[in-house]
Formats: structure tokens, sequence, C-alpha cells
């Protein structure tokens, strides 16, 4: 199912989370909403979801004005942050939920839930209440209710967002695969432009209640639209007018005509690379990014002085 | 150490005279008055009637203050309205009212020259000296109780649980019947109880509206008043016990029901 945002509009009292955002997701894709907190993206989700009443502007859920649809009627499936899970019922029960408010026949559910279960690994953990569950345990089974009522669209807020690194690796790839699967347009909310660029086919970049861009992965860090998404998606320092990526900066040491000096403040092992913070002669920051071997060859050390020369920058005209 | 020790006598030295005393009074004096006359005082059919009287209150009241304690906690806790915080208030009145200014308040709205009075007089409804206006005064005076706990428990919950059925197809009556009051339940029996103990120790509102007519408008502390004006102290001493015994149990029951709600 399509979705389509048109001029939605939505404050807080003084605040503008959404100021007339308008954004097409086609049927089918996994688009990811990212920002910083407080950009509206989660704010425009449950909008979607009919959580939320817009102040202005309209909902279109496969081309029809969904804005006035009350939640349970849009056949949508909402994944939350923090779970949301029936604490007073068991596992099964919590995913046997819509199955049983749609009144479906006892076997029907029986037979569904345990398929469900099986679909997020939790079938030997049936009976336990939610209290009983890891945080990974507890969101696989919110995921699982939230596909039991086979919905037209699935909405994630910021779904792993309270899960340790491992397991939140995990999730992901599983969300990949079940999107992959099952082709239910999917949409999720995240600040982790690590989990957008890696799972999302599309791109949805908010700040400030706007949208910055709406792009490929690829696209969004190769060709940004502006200063915002450059320095928001993926690391960016400023040189002179444009700006330049962590691994787009040459070191050398010693100085030719194209070279800037600087000095190596900080320097990180972070497994295949080693990344360096460096301020420039003119109190500049720039980051930068290594091969472990280069920066052996090198023989970086931190308080050292080394001269910089980017090779490829990005330009905006009109900067902010 | 040594002040501490302090404190925690002083605390239990407390407790034990404002609030076991009069109790362990009680069933001395009784001893001394004999335990026949007592006996045969609470076996006697006005005080049966009079028990009766009280227990009816409580079954109409308390059913009544649970629905509204839960409807006005929702409110309270769940919607954004105009008055919301003069409805938070409100609820809170009988706590600080004395009984007393609420059973003459209602005499003046239901009495022959109040607002309501002379109609339901034309109507045929009885309501002063008679069960109306006592189950009116009761409720009142026991209303706060229910909401007062559901509150609380309502805010920790969060609505999330609640969005999250939305989103899966259930109404706004499904969700409240299978996500709410199921999240609640320890609360809600929690306040009933409170209440209903409330309902049964009420004595100044209904002593005002009721008339406490024996044998027919007279509920069980209005017995007991009834007995001591009546130089019967044996009588009172005997009732009295009856309600004190009902204490204890609600107080167990209260204990009883506690940690679940604190795990709830």
């Amino acid at each position: 199912m399509s979705i389509s945002a048109r001029n939605v509009s939505k404050r807080f009292g003084d605040y503008a989370a959404l100021d007339c955002v308008s954004v097409e997701v086609p049927g089918g894709s996994l688009t990811a909403l990212l920002g910083p907190s407080g950009s509206g993206k989660s704010t425009l989700l449950r909008i979607v979801a009919g959580l939320e009443q817009p102040d202005g502007g309209e909902v279109l859920l496969d081309g029809v004005d969904a804005t006035a649809v009350a939640p349970q009627q849009r056949g949508v499936g909402f994944v939350f942050q923090h779970y949301a899970a029936f604490k007073h019922m068991t596992v099964r029960r919590n995913v046997a939920f819509p199955l049983q408010i749609r009144k479906r026949p006892r076997a029907e559910i029986r037979e569904r839930v345990d398929a469900l279960l099986e679909l997020v690994q939790l079938q030997g953990l049936a009976h336990r209440y939610p209290a009983q569950l890891s945080g990974g345990q507890r969101q696989r089974m919110a995921l699982a209710r939230a596909l039991a009522a086979e919905p037209r669209v699935l909405l994630l807020d910021e779904p792993f967002g309270a899960l340790d690194a491992r397991v939140r690796a995990e999730l992901r790839s599983w969300l990949r695969r079940l999107h992959d699967e099952t082709h239910t347009t999917t949409v999720f909310v995240t600040h982790d432009q690590d989990e957008a660029m890696e799972i999302a086919d599309t791109v949805v970049v908010m700040n400030r209640g706007r949208i910055e861009q709406v792009a490929t992965p690829r696209i969004l860090y190769e060709q940004p639209s502006n200063e915002f998404v450059m320095s928001f998606v993926g690391e960016a320092s400023r040189f002179g007018d444009g700006w330049v990526r962590p691994h787009d900066v040459e070191v050398a040491l010693a100085p030719d005509e194209r070279t800037r000096e600087a000095l190596i403040e900080r320097l990180a092992h972070v497994g295949p690379e080693v990344r360096a913070e460096l301020v420039r002669d003119d109190g500049e920051r720039v980051a930068l990014q290594l091969s472990r071997d280069e920066a052996e060859r090198l023989e970086l050390a931190p308080g050292q002085i080394v001269y910089v020369r980017p090779t490829r920058t990005t330009v905006f005209r009109d900067g902010v | 150490m040594p002040r501490r020790l302090a404190l925690r006598t002083a605390a239990v030295g407390y407790l034990l005279v404002v609030l076991l005393g009069p109790l362990a009074m009680l069933l001395w004096r009784l001893e001394e008055e004999g335990i026949g006359r007592a006996w045969s005082a609470v076996t006697e059919p006005d005080t049966v009637h009079a028990f009766a009287v009280t227990l009816e209150i409580a079954a109409i009241a308390v059913p009544l203050n649970a629905v509204f304690g839960v409807v006005c906690a929702l409110l309270i806790v769940r919607r954004r309205f105009r008055g919301q915080g003069v409805l938070n208030a409100f609820v809170d009145l009988p706590l600080a009212l004395s009984p007393v200014v609420v059973g003459l308040s209602l005499f003046l709205l239901y009495g022959r020259t109040g607002w309501f009075g002379p109609w339901l007089t034309a109507h045929g409804v009885q309501m002063l000296f008679a069960l109306p206006a006592m189950v009116l005064a009761t409720v009142f005076v026991s209303l706060p109780f229910v909401a007062r706990e559901v509150v609380p428990t309502l805010r920790e919950l969060g609505d999330e649980q609640e969005q999250a059925a939305r989103t899966l197809g259930a109404s706004g009556w499904q969700t409240f019947v299978r996500i709410t009051l199921p999240s609640i339940r320890w609360a809600v029996i929690y306040g009933v109880v409170v209440t209903t103990a409330r309902c049964l120790g009420e004595y100044g509102a209904v002593a005002v509206v009721s008339g406490s007519i024996s044998g027919r408008t007279e509920t069980a502390t209005l017995r007991v008043q009834s007995y001591y004006e009546n130089l019967d102290q044996a009588g009172a001493y005997g009732v009295s016990l009856v309600l004190a015994a009902i204490a204890v149990v609600v107080l167990v029951l209260m204990t009883l029901l506690k940690p679940r709600q604190a795990a709830a």
C-alpha cells in the first residue's frame, strides 16, 4: 500500500513539530525517516498511523484520504520503541490479540500465532510474560503482534533504539529479510544513519519539522542536497568553501603547494580503520579516516604535524 | 542509633495510644458490662435491620463510586480538556468537607424549601428520612477513594499499550476492557475495599439526612449512637465490636492486596 502525506503540519503548543511536510512512500518499499531528535520524524509516523491528528494537510493510504480514519481501521501495524507489550498477557496472547479482536476462529488463531512465533523465533517462550523476556525478545514479540493482522503497512518508531548494539544489528538484518520476503510497505523512524543506510531502499532526511532530502542511501551520501544532509548523513568537515568526507583527505608528511598544515589531536583505532581528529593551522577541525596500513606507513602519532589535501570536496552554492 | 530507636518507639506508641487503645478499651468494657447483654443487643431485630440498611447502602454506593472513580481517573489522566483541574480538585472535596456539612447541604437541597424538595415531593419521591438521601450522602463522602487509587496507577502505566491496542484493531471500548482495566485491576480492587470501609463507617452525613428511625432508617453506626444515648452501653459496645471486626477484615484485605498492586 502506498502512503502519501500532503502538506502535513502539526504543532505542540508553540513548537512546530511538522511544517507543511509532503512525502510519497511507494507501495512495497522499505523507507527510513532519518533525523535528529525533534526533527518531527516520529510525529509524521504517528500521523500516518492515526495516533496523532495533523493540524493541517492530509494522509492518503493507497490514494484514499485516511486523515479522519481511526487508527484501528487503517490497516497499519505499529511497533513502538519501548515495545508496548501487554504486560498482563503471555507472549501467545499478545500475538493473538489482533486476531481475537477480529473474532477469527480458534484453530486459525492457533495456527497463525504458531507461524508468527516461529517467524520471530519465540516458539519456546509462548507461555512467558513480557516481564520474563529480554528487550530483543520483547521487540520480536511486538513485531509478531504487529504482523498478526496482516497489515498493509508496517510502521516502526525507533524500533531498535532501546536495544544493545549486537541485538540491534541482528534485528536490523532480520527486518530487511522479512521485507524481502513479504514486500509489505514498511516505514521506520531512526536517528541512526547507519541503520537507515543499511536497510532502507529510500531514506527521508528530516530536520526541524521539514524534509531535507529524499533519496537512496547511495545518492544521499554521494550527492547530499545541502549542508545539513552532508553533515548529518556520514561524517564531514568543512574545508575552504566546501565539505570533505573523512576518507577523501590525503595525508602527507611533507608540504606541497596544495596542502594545508594540521596537528593530529587524537587517533582512534576502530576495527579495520584508523580515525584521526586534526586541527588545521586556521583553527578548523578536520576528521580523517585511513586504513591501518597507511597509518602505520606514515607512523602517525598524536601531537604530530602533518599536511592534508582533500581529494574530493562538495560545495553548496546556497551554503547556510 | 538511640535516636532511631526513640523515633520508632514514638511512632509505635502513638499508634497504640491513638488507634489500638480505644479498641482494646472496647473489648475490656464489653467484658465488664456483660457479653450476654451485648449479644442480645446485636441480635435484636432493629440492630439486624440496621446492619442490613448499612449493607444495602454500601451495595449501591460502592459500585456507583467504583464506576465513577474509574471514569474520573481516565478523564483526569488520559484526556486534555477545559475544567480538568477543577474536576481533579473537586474529586477531593469530600475529603476536605466535614460529613455533617455534606448532610446539611443535602438536607437543604432536598428539604421542603430546597431546590429539588418540592418538585420531588410533588412527584411522590421521598428523599429525606429515607434510603435515597442516605445513599446520596454515603456516595458523596466515599467518592474520592477509587479515583485516588487509580489515578497514579494510570499515570505510571502510560498510554502506549492502549495506543498499541488501537493500531491492532481494538475499538475504544475493547481497549478499555482488554488492556486498561486488567492493568489497573488491583488499584480498582484496593479502591473498592477502602470505599467499602468508608461506606460502612459513615456516620455524620447519614445522621443528618436519615432521621435515625429505628427499624427503618437506622444504619449500624446510628444504632451505636442510639444505644449509647439510651445509656445501654453494653448494646453500644456490642454493635461497635461488630463494626470493628469488619474493619479488621478490611484491614487484612488491604494488606493482602497492597503488595499485589505494587507488583502489577
